[in-house]
This record gives C-alpha cells, sequence and structure tokens, in this order.
C-alpha cells in the first residue's frame, strides 16, 4: 500500500521477523509483556519519536485495550506502526486501526456486550448473569444458573481463563485460577459466570464496517476444534451451516456491529448447538489469529480493508460481492508438545525450519526462523498454516502434505496433532464441536496410531534409510594407498525394534532401490537417498510419503517423522540385535517420588515444604508458562523430602521441583 | 550349544588317549580341533559368566567391530609356555591363550584388532598373549593401518612372573613407536588395572562401556589398606571418573555393542596412518549452504552465553559431530566433523561453560586433541570466543604456565591447514594461544561480533586511566570491541557474515588440501608437559 511501517518489540525479539520486515524498529522494553508490549508508555513514545500517523494492534496485547485507543486519539504525530510478530498496531491525533474506543469499550465489556446484543436482537446465551466478587458469590450464580457453568475473566478474549464447572466444587477451584489468570494476564481480575453449552460448536462472523454506518458479514470460520478453549484448527466456510443458518448469523452480526457503531473489521462469536441454534458468545473487536482463512475465501485483505476504513474511506464492497470460493483451512501450529494434555508449551532454539511452501496453495503466516528462540515470554505459536483448495477435501489433502513437508527441530511442536485431526473420519466428515479433542482422544493424544500396512511401511523405509547409510558409509572419494574392500553384499538381515515389537527385516538392492520383506510382505522402497536433507520423498510400492528423519546414531536408534508422529526406532543387523540381549537393563529412575517440572516456566507457588506430608492427587506447586497456570501434582502418598524450587524461580523442561520420600 | 558340548567330550578324549601313550590323532583332524577349541575360548561355562556380567566375548566383538567376513585371524594356535604352578597341564592350555588378534575391515578400511579373552584366564597378560599383540602392532606399522584395541584382561598373568612384566613392556614400546605414525584405539570393555592401565594411555583415544568397565593403577582394596579410602570400583575408576573428572578416558557408551558401532563410526573419520590424507566421505549436504541463523546467534550482550555447539552443528556436514571428552573440561569443545565430506578436527571455545575461559585442564585437552589432528592430517577448524585464561591460585599453583603453553605450542606447532572464526571475543593471550594469526594460521576470520583486545573495556580503562576518564570506556569499546584493529594489521583475514561461514571454509579447505609446510629439523620438539 505504500506505508512505511515502524515495529516494536522487546529484547529478546531484537531479531524477529517483524523487526527486519519493518522499516524501522524501536525496542519498547524487556522480554516480559507488561515491561514491553503491554507498556503503553513506552510504546506512546515510541509513536510520538517515529511520529507514527496510525497504529495497527495486530491481535492480543493491546488490540482491545481501550484506554491504549484512547491515549492515541488524545495524543499528536504522523507513519504505520507496526506491533510484535503478529502483531500489527489510530486520529488526526494518531489513527487507532480497529474501531472507536466506545465499540471496544462495550465489547470488551462481556456484560455490557449481551445486554447491547440482546437489545440488537441477537440471540444470546441463557442464564446470564454478572461480576463475581468472591468464591461463595460464584457458588451461589452457578447455582442459581445451573450446571454446567463457565467461568472466565471478563476482561480476557478468547479461551484464556476459561474454566467449566459441573459442581460447586469445582466453581470454586475455576473461581481461584480464573480471577488468578485474570488478574495477572489483563490486571483486571473480574470474572464473568454463565451457561455453559453441552456440545456446541465454535462458529464466528468476520464482519468488516466502515465509518459510514456501512457493515458487511464476510461469512463464517468453522473454529470448533480447540484444546483448553484455545483454537488448534480453524477454516471457512463451516461444513455445518446451511444458507439459511448463515444469513441469519450474518445479519445478526452485523445488526449488532451497527448497533455500536461499529468500524474496522471484527468478529462475532456464536456457540451453533446441534440443532442450529446459535448464540451470541462475544464480539473481538480486533483483527482474529484465524482472519487468513476469511481472506482465502472471500479474497479481500483484511488487513488492508482495516487500514482503509481508518483513514475514512467507504467500503469498496457490497454484501452481494462478498462470494465463498473454495475452502480454507488453518492449522495453529505450536511449540508445544501434543502428548501432554493436547499440548505443554516446550522452549528452545530452532535449530531447523523449513516452512512448506513449495507446496501449492500454502500460506505460512510466521514471526520465526531458523534459529529463533522460542522463549517462556511468549505465546508459543510457531505459525499459522494455510492451505486453499476448490473444495474442502483437496485443501485437507494440501494441509496433510504441508504438515509432512514442515521441519520444525530444535523444539517440540503439534504437527503430529494436527495431522491426526485433519485425517480424522469425523472431522472429514465434519463432525465436530468444541469437545472433539477429549472425545476423539480420551486418554490424552498419542500419536499416529499405525495400522499392520502402515507398520509395514514405516519398518520399511527405516531399514531402506540405514542400508542406504551403511552403503554411504563405505564410500570414500579419492584413491587410497590401501585400497578399500569393496563389499560386494547386496542383502541385510536387520532386526527393527518399533513400539513393544521387533521385527525381521530383509532388506535387498537392486539398484537405487531396495526390496524389503517385512511381516511376509514383500515392499519395494525407493527414494534419491539424500541423506542430508530433512525432508525425505519416499516411494513404497507406489504409495508416495514425504518422512523426516529427525535423528539417528550410530548404535542404531533413529527416530523419524511418519504421517506427522515422529516413531523412536532401533535398527540392528541380525547378528546384533541376537547379542543384545546380554546387553545389562540399565535401572530406570524411580519417578513417582520425583516431581518434575513437565515444561519450561515460572514457579508461581509452592504449597509444600520438606517434611510436609502430602496425598496422591495433592497440589504441590504451581508453574506458570505463556501465560497458563498448571497445577503440579503428586504422584503418591508420602512425606516431602525436598523442596528445588520456590515461587518466582525460572524452571526448565525436567527440572526437578520436589521430592517424595 | 548341542554341538559345544559333544566338542568337549571329543576334546577331553583326545586328552585322555594323549595321556595313555595312544597314537594321537592324524593332523588335518588336530587341527580342527584346536580351531575349534580355540573358537570356544575359556569354554561355555565362562563364555555364559561373560554374558551374565552384560560382556560379550572377544570373538563377538571383533564380529560387531569389523565388517562381515572380514576377520583373518592370526597366532589361533599360540600357547602360553609357562610350565610353573601346574600351568603346563593340557588343562590348561588354551589354543590362543587369551587374546584374539589379526586384522580386518571397517566399512572397506583396514584395521588391526586385538580383542582380550576374558574367558581364558580372566584375559591376563602372558608372554604368549603380549607377543600376539605386538606381531599385529609391528604389521599395522609397517603396513600403516590403524591398531584397535579391545582391552578386558585381569591384568598380568602372575604365574609367568616377570615374562608377563616383560609382556607389557613389548606393547608399551610398540605403542610409543606407533604414536603419531598409525592411530591407536584403545577400548575398555572389562577390568584393566596395574601396568595394563599404560597401554590405553599411551594410545590416542581411549574409551570404556559404562557399568563394566575399570580402570586404575590400584584397586580399591589395596587402596583400602594403604590409604584407608573407602571407595568402589565404579568410583575409583568408572566410565563417569574417568570421562568426567580424571579425563583419562575420552568417551564413554551403554554397553558393548553401542561402544563397537560407535567405534566404526568414529573409525571413518580416521586416516589410516600419518601417511594418508584426511578421508574424504561421500556428502549430500551442499558446500555452499548458508547457514542463516548465524547471523543471529552470538548475543548482542557481551556478557550473554550462547552453545558453541550449536554454531559447530550448524557449520559442519549433516550436523555430525563426533565430540571427543564432551563430559571433561567443557569450557572447551573437542571433535571430529566433516566438511564436504572431508574429516576435520574442531576446536572451540564455550562461552556456556565457565565463560569458555582457558584453565588447565581444557588447555591439555584442547592441546592433545589439537596434536592428534596435527599428526594425522586432519585440518583443525578453530572457533574463538575466549575471555582469557582463568585468573586464581588454584590455576597458578596447578602449573597454568605450563599447560596453557601446551594448547600454545600444539597449536604453534600443527602443519596442517588451519582455519580460524572469532566469534566474539579473543582477549589477552589467549586470543594468541587460540590459533591466531601469529601461530601460522592459514585463514583466520572475524565475524563482525568479533572483539580482538588486550582485555574486556572495563579492566583496560582501568589500567590506562586509573578510572579518571568519564568516557573512557566508551572510547575503549568504540576502539577495540570490533573486528577493524585486527583486520587493518591483516591478523584476521577478513571480516566474514556468520551465514557464509560455511561455504568460506569448504572453499578454504580445498584449496588448502594441498598446503606443505615444514619446521626446522630436530629430533623431536620438547612439548613443555
Amino acid at each position: 500500500m505504500g506505508i512505511k511501517t515502524v515495529a516494536i518489540h522487546s529484547d529478546v525479539d531484537t531479531n524477529a521477523v517483524h523487526v527486519k520486515m519493518a522499516d524501522e524498529a524501536v525496542c519498547v522494553g524487556p522480554a516480559p509483556t507488561s515491561k514491553s508490549y503491554l507498556n503503553m508508555d513506552a510504546i506512546m513514545e515510541v509513536i510520538r519519536k517515529t511520529r507514527a500517523q496510525a497504529v495497527h494492534p495486530g491481535y492480543g496485547f493491546l488490540s482491545e485495550n481501550k484506554e491504549f485507543a484512547r491515549r492515541l486519539l488524545l495524543s499528536e504525530s504522523s507513519q504505520l506502526l507496526y506491533e510484535t510478530p503478529f502483531h500489527l498496531i489510530a486520529s488526526e491525533g494518531v489513527t487507532f486501526i480497529g474501531p472507536d474506543t466506545h465499540a471496544i469499550q462495550a465489547m470488551g465489556d462481556k456484560i455490557e456486550s449481551k445486554l447491547l446484543a440482546k437489545n440488537a436482537k441477537v440471540n444470546t446465551i441463557p442464564g446470564f448473569d454478572g461480576v463475581v466478587k468472591d468464591a461463595d458469590e460464584a457458588v451461589r450464580i452457578a447455582r442459581e444458573i445451573g450446571y454446567p457453568v463457565m467461568i472466565k475473566a471478563s476482561a480476557g478474549g478468547g479461551g484464556k481463563g476459561m474454566r467449566i464447572a459441573w459442581d460447586d466444587e469445582e466453581t470454586r477451584e475455576g473461581f481461584r485460577f480464573s480471577s488468578q489468570e485474570a488478574a495477572s494476564s489483563f490486571g483486571d481480575d473480574r470474572l464473568l459466570i454463565e451457561k455453559f453449552i453441552d456440545n456446541p460448536r465454535h462458529i464466528e462472523i468476520q464482519v468488516l464496517a466502515d465509518k459510514h454506518g456501512n457493515a458487511l458479514w464476510l461469512n463464517e470460520r468453522e473454529c470448533s476444534i480447540q484444546r483448553r478453549n484455545q483454537k488448534v484448527v480453524e477454516e471457512a466456510p463451516s461444513t455445518f451451516l446451511d444458507p439459511e443458518t448463515r444469513r441469519a448469523m450474518g445479519e445478526q452480526a452485523v445488526a449488532l456491529a451497527k448497533a455500536v457503531k461499529y468500524s474496522s473489521a471484527g468478529t462475532v462469536e456464536f456457540l451453533v448447538d446441534s440443532s442450529k441454534n446459535f448464540y451470541f458468545l462475544e464480539m473481538n473487536t480486533r483483527l482474529q489469529v484465524e482472519h487468513p482463512v476469511t481472506e482465502c475465501i472471500t479474497g479481500l485483505d483484511l488487513v488492508q480493508e482495516m487500514i482503509r476504513v481508518a483513514k475514512g474511506y467507504p467500503l469498496r464492497h457490497k454484501q452481494a460481492d462478498i462470494p465463498i470460493n473454495g475452502w480454507a483451512v488453518e492449522c495453529r501450529v505450536y511449540a508445544e508438545d501434543p502428548y501432554k494434555s493436547f499440548g505443554l508449551p516446550s522452549i528452545g532454539k530452532l535449530s531447523q525450519y523449513q516452512e512448506p511452501l513449495h507446496v501449492p496453495s500454502v500460506r505460512v503466516d510466521s514471526g520465526i526462523q531458523q534459529g529463533s528462540d522460542i522463549s517462556i515470554y511468549y505465546d508459543p505459536m510457531i505459525s499459522k498454516l494455510i492451505t486453499y483448495g476448490s473444495n474442502r477435501a483437496e485443501a485437507l489433502k494440501r494441509m496433510e502434505e504441508a504438515l509432512d513437508n514442515y521441519v520444525i527441530r530444535g523444539v517440540a511442536h503439534n504437527i503430529s496433532l494436527l495431522r491426526e485431526v485433519i485425517v480424522h473420519p469425523r472431522f472429514v466428515q465434519g463432525d465436530i464441536s468444541t469437545k472433539f479433542l477429549p472425545e476423539v482422544y480420551p486418554d490424552g493424544f498419542k500419536g499416529h496410531k499405525l495400522t499392520d500396512l502402515e507398520r509395514r511401511q514405516l519398518l520399511a523405509t527405516a531399514a531402506s534409510l540405514y542400508v542406504a547409510e551403511q552403503l554411504r558409509s563405505q564410500r570414500f572419494l579419492g584413491t587410497p594407498r590401501i585400497p578399500i574392500a569393496k563389499s560386494k553384499r547386496s542383502s541385510w538381515e536387520l532386526s527393527v525394534h518399533l513400539g513393544d515389537g521387533i521385527y525381521p527385516v530383509a532388506v535387498s538392492k537392486h539398484g537405487s532401490s531396495f526390496s524389503v520383506e517385512v511381516d511376509g510382505m514383500k515392499l519395494n522402497v525407493t527414494s534419491e537417498w539424500n541423506l542430508a536433507s530433512p525432508l525425505l520423498s519416499v516411494t513404497i510400492d507406489g504409495t508416495q510419503r514425504t518422512i523426516q528423519r529427525i535423528s539417528r546414531n550410530a548404535s542404531g536408534e533413529t527416530s523419524i517423522q511418519f504421517l506427522g508422529t515422529v516413531y523412536k526406532l532401533q535398527i540392528l543387523t541380525k547378528v546384533a540385535a541376537e547379542l543384545s540381549k546380554y546387553m545389562p537393563e540399565k535401572a530406570a529412575e524411580d519417578t513417582s517420588s520425583i516431581l518434575r517440572s513437565p515444561m519450561p516456566g515460572t514457579v508461581v507457588a509452592v504449597s509444600v515444604k520438606p517434611g510436609d506430608m502430602v496425598s496422591e492427587g495433592q497440589e504441590i506447586c504451581v508453574i506458570e508458562a505463556m501465560k497458563m497456570q498448571n497445577s503440579m501434582i503428586a504422584a503418591k502418598t508420602g512425606k516431602v523430602k525436598a523442596v528445588h524450587c520456590k515461587a518466582g524461580d525460572t524452571v526448565g523442561e525436567e527440572d526437578l521441583l520436589v521430592e517424595l520420600e | 550349544m548341542a554341538a559345544v558340548r559333544v566338542l568337549r567330550r571329543a576334546l577331553g578324549l583326545c586328552r585322555g588317549r594323549a595321556a595313555s601313550g595312544a597314537r594321537p590323532p592324524p593332523v588335518p583332524q588336530r587341527i580342527e580341533e584346536k580351531r575349534r577349541a580355540a573358537l570356544l575360548g575359556g569354554g561355555q561355562a565362562r563364555i555364559d559368566a561373560q554374558h551374565k556380567r552384560g560382556k560379550l566375548t572377544a570373538r563377538e566383538r571383533i564380529l560387531l567391530l569389523l565388517d562381515p567376513d572380514s576377520f583373518d585371524e592370526y597366532d589361533m594356535f599360540v600357547e602360553h609356555r609357562c610350565a610353573d604352578f601346574g600351568m603346563d597341564s593340557s588343562k590348561n592350555k588354551y589354543p590362543g591363550d587369551s587374546v584374539v588378534t589379526g586384522r580386518g575391515r571397517i566399512n572397506g578400511r583396514l584395521a588391526y584388532v586385538f580383542s582380550q579373552d576374558f574367558t581364558v584366564f580372566g584375559g591376563s597378560l602372558s608372554g604368549a598373549h603380549a607377543q600376539k599383540i605386538c606381531k599385529i602392532m609391528d604389521q599395522a606399522a609397517m603396513v600403516g593401518a590403524p591398531v584397535i584395541g579391545l582391552n578386558d584382561s585381569g591384568g598380568a598373568r602372575i604365574q609367568e612372573g616377570v615374562e608377563s612384566l616383560a609382556g607389557y613392556a613389548d606393547i608399551f614400546l610398540r605403542n610409543v613407536l606407533c604414536s603419531g605414525v598409525v592411530p591407536q584405539i584403545s577400548l575398555i570393555m572389562g577390568p584393566c588395572a596395574g601396568g595394563a592401565v599404560y597401554s590405553p594411555a599411551l594410545t590416542d583415544f581411549t574409551f570404556m562401556v559404562k557399568d563394566t568397565s575399570y580402570l586404575f593403577i590400584t584397586g580399591p582394596d589395596v587402596v583400602k589398606s594403604v590409604t584407608n579410602e573407602e571407595v568402589t570400583q565404579e568410583q575409583l575408576g568408572g566410565a563417569k571418573t574417568h570421562t568426567a573428572v580424571s579425563g583419562v578416558a575420552h568417551r564413554a557408551f551403554e554397553n558393548d555393542i553401542d561402544a563397537l558401532l560407535n567405534l566404526r563410526e568414529f573409525f571413518n573419520y580416521l586416516p589410516l596412518s600419518n601417511r594418508d590424507p584426511a578421508p574424504v566421505c561421500e556428502c549430500h549436504d551442499p558446500s555452499d549452504r548458508p547457514v542463516p541463523e548465524l547471523d543471529t546467534i552470538v548475543p548482542s550482550e557481551s556478557a550473554k552465553a550462547y552453545d558453541m555447539l550449536d554454531i559447530i552443528h550448524s557449520i559442519v556436514d549433516e550436523r555430525e559431530f563426533f565430540e571427543i571428552m564432551p563430559s571433561y573440561a567443557r569450557n572447551i569443545v573437542v571433535g571430529f566433523a566433516r566438511m564436504n565430506g572431508r574429516t576435520v578436527g574442531i576446536v572451540g571455545n564455550q562461552p556456556k561453560v565457565a565463560s569458555g575461559c582457558l584453565d588447565i585442564n581444557s588447555s591439555v585437552k584442547g592441546a592433545r586433541f589439537v596434536r592428534f589432528c596435527d599428526a594425522f592430517n586432519i585440518p583443525l577448524i578453530t572457533f574463538v570466543d575466549v575471555p582469557g585464561f582463568l585468573p586464581g591460585t588454584a590455576q597458578e599453583y596447578g602449573g597454568i604456565i605450563r599447560h596453557g603453553a601446551k594448547l600454545l605450542f600444539a597449536f604453534a606447532e600443527a602443519t596442517v591447514p588451519k582455519i580460524t572464526v572469532i566469534t566474539r571475543k579473543a582477549y589477552g593471550g589467549a586470543y594468541d594461544v587460540m590459533s591466531s594469526k601469529h601461530l601460522r594460521g592459514d585463514v583466520n576470520y572475524a565475524w563482525p561480533t568479533a572483539e580482538v583486545a588486550v582485555m574486556g573495556a572495563k579492566g583496560a580503562v582501568q589500567i590506562i586511566f586509573r578510572g579518571k576518564e568519564a568516557n573512557a570506556e566508551e572510547e575503549y569499546v568504540d576502539k577495540f570491541a570490533n573486528p577493524f584493529p585486527a583486520a587493518i594489521r591483516g591478523f584476521v583475514d577478513d571480516i566474514i557474515q556468520p551465514s557464509t561461514t560455511r561455504t568460506r571454509i569448504c572453499h578454504d579447505l580445498d584449496v588448502l588440501a594441498s598446503k606443505s609446510q615444514s619446521s626446522p629439523w630436530k629430533k623431536h620438539a620438547n612439548i613443555p608437559l
């Protein structure tokens, strides 16, 4: 658009991608968000110094902060200020690229927004009530509404600070956690309790309004796949909505936008029950993380439209101009371990990072690059991976390919979970709800479950890779003084350890391909066998798979990412495998009496001291990571032997916290 | 197993007949019987006992170490010659005695191997045993191929007395004569005590197997009786002690199989002898691969640490780095890697540990590694981020001057291609030591973050201005905390973008492959030991 940009960043984001992309960059403070990205004084100073004319607030941080929008209005200045990796930041003072303060205020307050919605004839959730002062009041309100109820911070967007209570006890617990989180994340400990709708879908309508009273609805986004009330997979359109429901929702959303004189892009979130009844949840007065899927199917650039609206231009489109072209899916790629409650944050340096941009119709919105650090200070999102297709099946197929071709090393990531979700029969049929994950994986996510054929394919691939490596290690360049004894070997008998099984695998070489016998079945494996490339394209009996060899070592141990999940294997020659039975078993550490940090973070509270008796399941300490509080509980009943952490400590993954006797 | 039992009966039979004066069986049959007996070492019961200890037999180890069907055994018929203490009885004779020797191939390349057989007299060293080892060492030196020793021996053959001691000395002499001629590797796979420890100590690399191997001059019993110290074998001479505390061993592995498979991989980095160039393997990693993350890897705050291993992994081929002594003197990182397929030795200061300073242990660790590489034509790549030598009485009393000199000596005398990259600090004498231009460095690079100076700004300003100049520190930083002072004098050849480091080094190595440099004639140099 020919607009010069200024990026703001914290100390630790000095080398971030958004900083490099902007024309200018200014550091606003140290890593903690309260001292940098939430530090209004510092940001205002930057605006004044750089003479920025407008601020795009991105999403999160100050994007829905009315105080910030108000201060901008009062200030004087002139460039566009860009905030944080994902977050862009308006007046003849400074333009805030977003709605007016009064709209932010009205919609930012969950209670006021519902009243407004009601008045605008928007469907609202029954049993709606007010601000909560203490746990007893929380219980009283919950009982009035009738269980289940949902408890969350009034000021918080998304799922942060939101907990569901099915009884009094859970209400008290929910109150405690939510108020703590509300205080630490938003500096505002007001809470909201309302009727919880069982088995709902989360479907939202994108709206776009100008300062001239025009408003459009840009269709819906289906965001039902969530974990701990945070979105994981989003798509547009929704498989669930018929044109009538879509129009009804769209019109109500526009009605609400008009009622608050909304301008800019905004999102009206609805819960939709199985009978397609929809209820207003909240309105987000900012750009949403998942906006790209809407852009894909409508062809509108939402950020561009926001800037135009902020400048005071009228909308360029009419409602009839808004199409649904094809299908778009977005996966949120997080640096987190999906095997622990569908995702606990992981930190580290991205030793290797390669986005699947060579796959057609793929868009990756990210703020990181190879060598970036994923720190404990911010949301652990690595990127938004969006694929587009002429229909849903095509978009999903491309997503599968994109996930397989995404190289992320050095931190744990949720590719395995994402890939499992998008190929799951229920998801493919569109049979989803916000409870999809806990319903499909009641015992937690354990990775892809191999079918017999897939297991054979994996074994055959791993064995072929092993042989290719062995063959290469015999190839030396130059003419050595003592000639190298050329191996005439063309077949290998191997033993492959995978999971609980040990499988005999026979490999024979035919030109550049391998014929592999596993479980009495012969498979033909071909590849270029480029052993340095992080991605390896392998064809197994005509089936093309993109695999990633994550690691290998001299003793045959290797981990291979296959169908999204990383499998650990050990490949030995038959001789070595037979001898391995004599190898001593190494004693494993008894972990039940040891409490280790499941993730890197800060210790918020320690509730025990040495000598205390604790019972199984009792809370021992609370660890906060990426704005999330996690209660650490005792794995057994016993006496506390030693406490290795105190409130305020920063701990790493697997750090020893507390020992029991 | 059944076959084994039959065989034992057959052996018993033949011994019985011999004793009664009957004619011995025909020669071909005797050859066959001896060979079978040799393959069985100390017998099935002892083999089972060996397995029970979690250890493989001497022959099983050779099987795993060498390429299939490549082992050519020597001296299978050698027997010990001791006649005292009933040793001459036929039941105390084992064809091949307590060691298996020969040559074979590792990934097609020649290696000489001896593997001590714990099932025969506890692997103790007899005159014959020593003679077998000496024979393959002599041949290895003549041919020019490495010697690998798999040590699993209770010690000297006490029944033989001085002959056993002589045997050790014969081996020691050959270890010394072979030093710098062919690579010598010791893998300690069981006990190795007393005089026996000095053979591994003289070799280039000593590896150990965790939990099942020990190295010590005197065992816990003697320690107790002499010094009254209570100590376990593991504490006294286990893998952990020697890899982390004493620095006697260069690396430890989980078990026999892990150790042998790693040894195969390690072997691929080594040239066969000092007459051979460093091997070049087929490489799939592009030599001109940019490494963008290096442009941001050095933190902007000069006091903040980073992991030198991250730099090493991202520059070398396929992130493969065989680290030597990873648990000892961790303020310096040494090990082998490949650049465009060619073996290189890597030395790097580790800012993550003790700020990457040089101290006694890190100097000695680095020096020994540098000398190995120089002896065997392996180019050296040095990554420098060193704040200086560690100060203090412990270091001075310990002889940091003498030990630090070793690393200086080693870099200075090395004539292999030497490429140096200053990533950040190169302060004081430590700058000189770390393969500087002045020590015949072939290509010396500085990253833009490099600071080559006599010391940090704070200390320098105190000395120059006695704290009187207010803006002095800033002035010093502007003047010296950057690569220019070194670059304008030609002490670094270029200031390079970190992301191009891999490409630059690969090109340099191609050119330097034909480097020829010599030092004045001498019998040998006198490194400050």
